[in-house]
């Protein structure tokens, strides 16, 4: 493979990563925490209604996790690669 | 010891490690005032980053404002954590990788031009300076409710030891000093919560005791609060009573926001590579979300102790920290119908003026008899719960923890903006690298100054302003930046037109809905798309984006330099040589 497809690939997979990503974290602020949140709040967490606890504290579990994993996959993929010099 | 003296003893603390460390990381060369020399371990950086973000708003404000909007509040919990996520995955690898000192630097390099790079610099400007003015309001509050001094010394005592570190450490000792200030603040935070919890709910972790039971009853704590709510007119603590829209634009456009703040942005130019900038966003959002996910825990406690100790109460048998804290003016009380009980229902008790209640205007329209401040909910809450002295005292370092760490970040940008963006990058390139540090010196001297200025002669616009600050960066740096990256085809023209027609929208909406500037104050009903000023920096930052893109289109492509620079930054390997070959 030429440099310029051999980066052009990791790029790909790198942008997969991000849809996939991002994805969970709009639906589980904007969607769980917001859209949904009425749906959500009939179902009940110990004393939380559910779409209140995605707004006020799992939604953001949930990006603390979505940035970890980030870093897991990247790191993976940059060695996949041959990007994981400095 | 009284609550004076242990404050005077744990300030003290704190400042002298916080002088200390700056005469101990004092930065000898640019590349170390800029970016600590850009070998910063992530951990540290993670921890500078947190307390550089947590402002005097987030420790003292925040939960008082949660309290009383209740779910409403999260469009501040999740807009202010969520932009990480942004910045972990689209912004900070990329803008290390590009391995400059600030973000006009990248937006000139990036659309080669000394037009764009002017705009960026006039942004960057405007954000700092707005938000850095209520920092050291901050300071000088804090100073006087606690050690009752004027608030303008509180502000003095601030300007002189953040002068003292930013000037003489720049980045390196404003980076060492804040992994300082993220301890003390969140153990001031945490302290007070954790005796409250158990108090409560018999749960020592907060965020479990928000959603658990009042402690010796089988009742769950949410529901005992909601219950409390209505009975006294409010809506549903666990509702809302934002539109979903607005709840939306506000919550994308605080995320957006952050992600386009240049003083986070620039703590991950001070990591050594591409990996190490992913993996301290990471670890920033950690230390963040201790505090953020606590917060909402404090906010339903106080909010249930608050009532329970004042509705329908004989105001002469109220505690001693209610009479403490109407001294300061932050709770107000007036027995309307004179039967010397505490009527604490909806709606405004006094006249308000400027969106401050006229202590000698009681509102005749509401049954209302009490004014709490926002602000009260932490900082009397372990009065409230009892704690002991030295917890009141931490209370107060913390919070200057918070303002000062956070001024600090704020006056880097603006010294860098000044000495690098604007002297060395156009106006004097040949300056000497001795000259620029001096330069970058005396800016941030100057800055101080003036920060410390609208601290003292706060003018009337400083709470819009911080929403002003967020729209700005949603409007303006988010898009053109994310193009920058995402978009190779991306041009000079496009970007430049994108920022000043989003920057033009939002200082145009703000004028008009927040300040009323351009004739009469517009009825909340005549909002665009039922947006608030708060919300309105998402609809910018979309404008900005369709007008790039549009403008891009019909304009010639960006040269194959440029082209090429994309396609590096793109790749993380080598990061550490782009940053040594500045």
């Amino acid at each position: 493979m030429s440099d310029q497809k051999h980066a052009t690939a990791y790029w790909k997979e790198n942008l997969k990563y991000l849809l996939i990503l991002l994805s969970i974290w709009f639906l589980c602020s904007y969607g769980a925490g917001i859209l949904f949140v009425d749906q959500l709040n009939t179902i009940k967490l110990g004393g939380f209604p559910l779409g209140f606890w995605f707004a006020q504290q799992g939604s953001m579990y949930v990006f603390v996790i979505l940035i970890f994993v980030y870093v897991r996959l990247m790191n993976k993929l940059d060695k996949k690669y041959g990007f994981d010099n400095d | 010891m009284d609550v004076k003296i242990w404050t005077y003893i744990i300030v003290g603390i704190t400042f002298a490690i916080y002088i200390g460390i700056a005469i101990w990381t004092r930065a000898g060369s640019t590349k170390e005032f800029y970016v600590a020399g850009g070998g910063v371990s992530p951990l540290a950086n993670g921890m500078a980053t947190a307390a550089d973000w947590m402002s005097a708003a987030s420790f003292i404000s925040m939960a008082g404002i949660i309290s009383f909007a209740g779910y409403d509040g999260a469009v501040y919990l999740m807009g202010w954590t969520g932009g990480y996520v942004l910045l972990a995955l689209l912004l900070a690898p990329y803008l290390r990788k590009f391995g400059k000192f600030t973000v006009p630097d990248f937006i000139g390099d990036r659309y080669y031009s000394k037009t764009a790079r002017s705009v960026a610099v006039f942004c960057a400007l405007i954000v700092s300076f707005t938000y850095v003015a209520g920092q050291m309001r901050g300071v000088g509050v804090v100073f006087s409710r606690f050690l009752e001094v004027e608030i303008n010394t509180g502000v003095i005592i601030g300007m002189i030891i953040v002068l003292f570190y930013a000037v003489l450490g720049g980045m390196k000792g404003i980076t060492y000093t804040q992994v300082a200030q993220y301890c003390v603040l969140i153990f001031a935070f945490m302290v007070p919560a954790i005796f409250i919890s158990i108090q409560m709910t018999g749960n020592p972790i907060p965020q479990l005791g928000m959603g658990g039971t009042v402690a010796g009853t089988d009742t769950y704590l949410l529901d005992k609060l909601n219950g409390l709510s209505t009975e006294l007119g409010f809506t549903e603590y666990t509702d809302g009573s934002k539109s979903m829209i607005d709840v939306l634009a506000i919550t994308l456009a605080l995320m957006v926001g952050t992600a386009g703040l240049p003083h986070v942005i620039v703590r991950f130019f001070t990591v050594k590579n591409v990996k190490d900038a992913r993996k301290s966003a990471g670890l920033a959002l950690v230390f963040i979300v201790i505090l953020y996910t606590t917060a909402p825990a404090v906010s339903v406690f106080a909010r249930t102790n608050l009532i329970e100790t004042v509705s329908n109460k004989n105001y002469a048998d109220m505690p001693q920290w209610f009479k403490n804290w109407e001294k300061t003016g932050l709770l107000i009380y007036n027995d309307k119908n004179a039967d010397g009980k505490i009527q604490y229902v909806k709606g405004d008790a006094f006249v308000l003026k400027d969106g401050k209640p006229q202590k000698d205007q009681p509102n005749a329209e509401s049954a209302n008899e009490l004014y709490i401040d926002n602000d009260i909910m932490v900082l009397a809450n372990p009065e409230i719960a009892k704690l002991p002295n030295w917890v009141i005292a931490l209370v107060a370092a913390g919070a200057l923890a918070a303002a000062l760490s956070t001024a600090a970040g704020l006056l880097l940008v603006i010294s860098a903006a000044v000495s690098h963006d604007l002297i060395k990058k156009m106006v004097n390139p040949n300056i000497s690298e001795k000259g620029e540090l001096w330069t970058a010196r005396i800016s941030a001297a100057v800055a101080v100054i003036i920060a410390g200025y609208f601290g003292i002669n706060p003018p009337g616009f400083v709470a819009a302003v911080v929403a002003l600050a967020f729209g700005l960066a949603a409007a303006s740096f988010f898009p053109a930046i994310i193009l920058g990256i995402f978009n190779k085809r991306m041009n000079k023209e496009g970007a430049v037109a994108g920022m000043v027609v989003g920057m033009a929208l939002m200082l145009y909406y703000m004028a008009k809905f927040k300040l009323g500037w351009i004739g009469e104050m517009p009825d909340k009903s005549e909002w665009w798309f039922g947006i608030s000023p708060e919300g309105f920096g998402t609809v910018a930052m979309i404008a900005n984006f369709i007008v790039a893109l549009v403008v891009s289109k019909f304009t010639p492509a960006p040269p194959q330099e440029v082209q090429d620079i994309v396609e590096n930054i793109r790749i993380p390997s080598g990061a550490a040589e782009a940053g040594a070959a500045h």
